[in-house]
């Protein structure tokens, strides 16, 4: 039994085989990780971040895109934005120039943020509001029967459904039938209706989790269903349930497909809350980030100035994104020490 | 099976919210009455015809073998088995004071107010000590800070917890002992004023000397509320109980006066338990 038989040789052979597979596999992922991140911070860096104090470039942040322009002028090449070049020419009127133009090359992309994020704060205020009232219906009051399984069925459905089909419904439903355009509202409910699944379910799990105990003991001393729920259930759920849409907050802010056709405009001039009257703001499209991406990506003619936005609204985007589930691991473990049972 | 000498039912109307006259022997005024109950869970039939008659103010205790439906028989005296998908109370009826509880006019809520329960599991609110006492209360509508306050005083003094919390009223509960925690479901229990109190094997997570005091604790109790109390433990039925209803296998094999179950017991199964033959 002691001898090396060819046979154990063999299997030893495909042992080793199978775990530098599996080993591969897991560096794979690493190493793309790596590449993406590495790529878009060092491109994206050096759009965001600048040599001299304050060493973020702030502008870019705090600007609205712009087009930028290229010409020779007197030996050296100049790329101004549009404001500078309109600038420029008040100083050099008599020089003729005939530059060319890089769409949202230039400038920033501040209302791409504001966009953003008024679009995350709208949908998931949505979302929560009909997610969280579901869930308690149907963790607290519905009883297993035909049309909780049906609803349930529905809801893995909706989890399932690809984001450019919401955003083909919200176009269908939201822009055509009820006539509310390419608006912020449009995109809160398409968005909404998209997170709705996770959030109904991360809020199903919080509200699992509250022991039975809590609930009996509170109905023991006389206390209606909704009492119980509204204080004794809820409170120790919430932290849980708003932990886990933390997750969904960067879910909406990420999809490009839902808000192409309900939500985001390519480019505007106005800032959202520039508006003739209130109810304005609601019907109004924005810019949004990641479209902005797409479309500085895609839709305009791609040259060595194009690079700068691409890459650096990518970072910010990145930026962002860690950011928002930094916020959502970081209140989920402190939510899980103060609560325990 | 049952020794329960059966009675000409009183439920007429006019009599229908007095005191019925007792159904069984040795208990002279009845709180709860228990009568003809079968009980499924779904299809699960776990109690058989049980009837029972519960004397007001004096302790009586449910023992027997694990599943033989005694806790069961406690969560129907609130109707903490609503809860339940399918849990249903299949034939008879359960009456408190002469009102049949399981009757569509009865309110759950009302009825639970005047029933209250200490489970098996400790299960003190996230709150702080005060805040677990005054729950009841503030749920029932009182706002009067000073009627809270003297209503938590009471309950904690009742639960025989006053002198241990009284410095740290506004910490949370979860930083108490498990006899403490206990004897805190207790206070909050009795900080509603019921009636009846029903405990569900309060002792069963608790060192001998915290159940000495919650048992110490049930016999003061007695004096101004009926109580309830499952137990596995024979002694501590001995020790605390007036009346002791003995089940096995969803059916009531006998109640009577505690000395008398214990001392000379009426069935052999009773015997049997009791002396630890089996269960």
């Amino acid at each position: 039994m002691i001898a090396v038989t060819s046979k154990s040789r063999r299997s030893r052979r495909i042992e080793s085989a199978i775990f530098w597979v599996l080993r591969l596999a897991t560096y794979f992922i690493l190493a793309c990780a790596t590449y993406i991140f590495l790529d878009i911070g060092i491109k994206g860096g050096r759009t965001v971040f600048t040599t001299t104090p304050p060493f973020i470039n702030v502008p870019f942040l705090t600007e609205p895109p712009q087009t930028l322009y290229v010409f020779d002028y007197e030996g050296k090449t100049l790329t101004l934005s549009d404001r500078q070049f309109r600038e420029w020419k008040t100083t050099h009127a008599d020089v003729e120039v005939n530059p060319s133009s890089v769409a949202y090359s230039a400038g920033g992309i501040w209302p791409c943020i504001v966009g953003t994020a008024l679009l995350v704060i709208g949908s998931m205020a949505l979302a929560l509001l009909i997610g969280i009232s579901s869930a308690i219906y149907l963790s607290e009051y519905s009883r297993n029967g035909r049309m909780i399984r049906l609803v349930r069925i529905a809801i893995l459905n909706l989890a399932g459904v690809p984001s450019i089909v919401f955003g083909l419904f919200g176009f269908g439903l939201f822009v055509i039938f009820f006539g509310w355009n390419v608006s912020l509202i449009a995109g809160w409910f398409t968005l909404g209706l998209m997170v709705l699944p996770a959030i109904i379910t991360a809020s199903e799990e919080s509200l699992r989790a509250v022991p039975q105990g809590l609930r009996e003991g509170s109905l023991a001393l006389g206390a209606s269903k909704w009492q119980t729920i509204r204080k004794n259930v809820l409170p120790y759920a919430m932290p849980g349930i708003l932990t886990s849409s933390i997750l969904g907050i960067a879910r909406v802010a990420g999809e490009t497909a839902p808000i192409m056709f309900t939500a985001a405009y390519a480019m505007k001039d106005e800032m959202p809350w520039q508006v003739a009257r209130w109810t304005d703001f609601f019907f109004q499209g924005v810019m949004a980030l990641p479209y902005h991406i797409y479309v500085v990506s895609s839709k305009i003619p791609q040259n060595e100035y194009t690079e700068r936005v691409q890459y650096g609204g990518a970072f910010v985007f990145l930026f962002l994104v860690m950011l928002i589930a930094l916020t959502s691991i970081v209140l989920r473990e402190r939510s899980r020490s103060r609560l325990s049972w | 099976m049952v020794n329960i000498i059966e009675m000409p039912e009183i439920t007429s109307p006019t009599i229908a919210n007095q005191p019925a006259p007792s159904p069984e022997p040795g208990v002279e005024r009845a709180m709860i009455e228990i009568e003809d109950v079968d009980f499924s869970y779904g299809t699960h039939q776990v109690l058989h015809d049980v009837s029972l008659s519960v004397p007001a103010r004096a302790v009586t205790a449910f023992i027997g073998p694990s599943g033989c439906g005694k806790t069961t028989l406690l969560r129907c005296l609130n109707r903490m088995n609503d809860l339940i998908d399918g849990a249903q109370i299949t034939k008879g009826s359960i009456r408190i004071e002469g009102t049949d509880i399981n009757a569509s006019s009865v309110d759950v809520v009302d009825l639970r107010r005047r029933v209250g329960m200490v489970f098996q599991k400790s299960n003190p609110f996230p709150k702080s000590i005060y805040d677990n006492v005054a729950y009841g209360l503030r749920i029932a509508g009182v706002t009067k800070r000073s009627l809270i306050d003297e209503a938590v005083e009471k309950s904690l003094r009742s639960a025989a917890l006053w002198e241990e919390v009284k410095d740290r009223l506004h910490v949370s509960g979860y930083g108490l002992s498990g006899g403490q925690q206990q004897r805190l479901c207790i206070a909050r229990a009795l900080a509603v004023e019921p009636e009846i109190v029903l405990m569900d094997e309060p002792c069963s997570a608790l060192d001998p000397i915290a159940t000495a005091k919650v048992e110490e604790l049930i016999r003061q109790l007695k004096e101004q509320y009926t109580i309830v109390i499952v137990t596995h433990n024979m002694q501590q039925a001995g020790r605390c109980s007036d009346r002791t209803a003995f089940f096995y296998l969803g059916r009531l094999i006998e109640v009577d006066d505690t000395a008398k179950i214990f001392s000379n017991p009426g069935q052999r199964q009773t015997e049997e338990y009791i002396t630890g033959r089996f269960g």
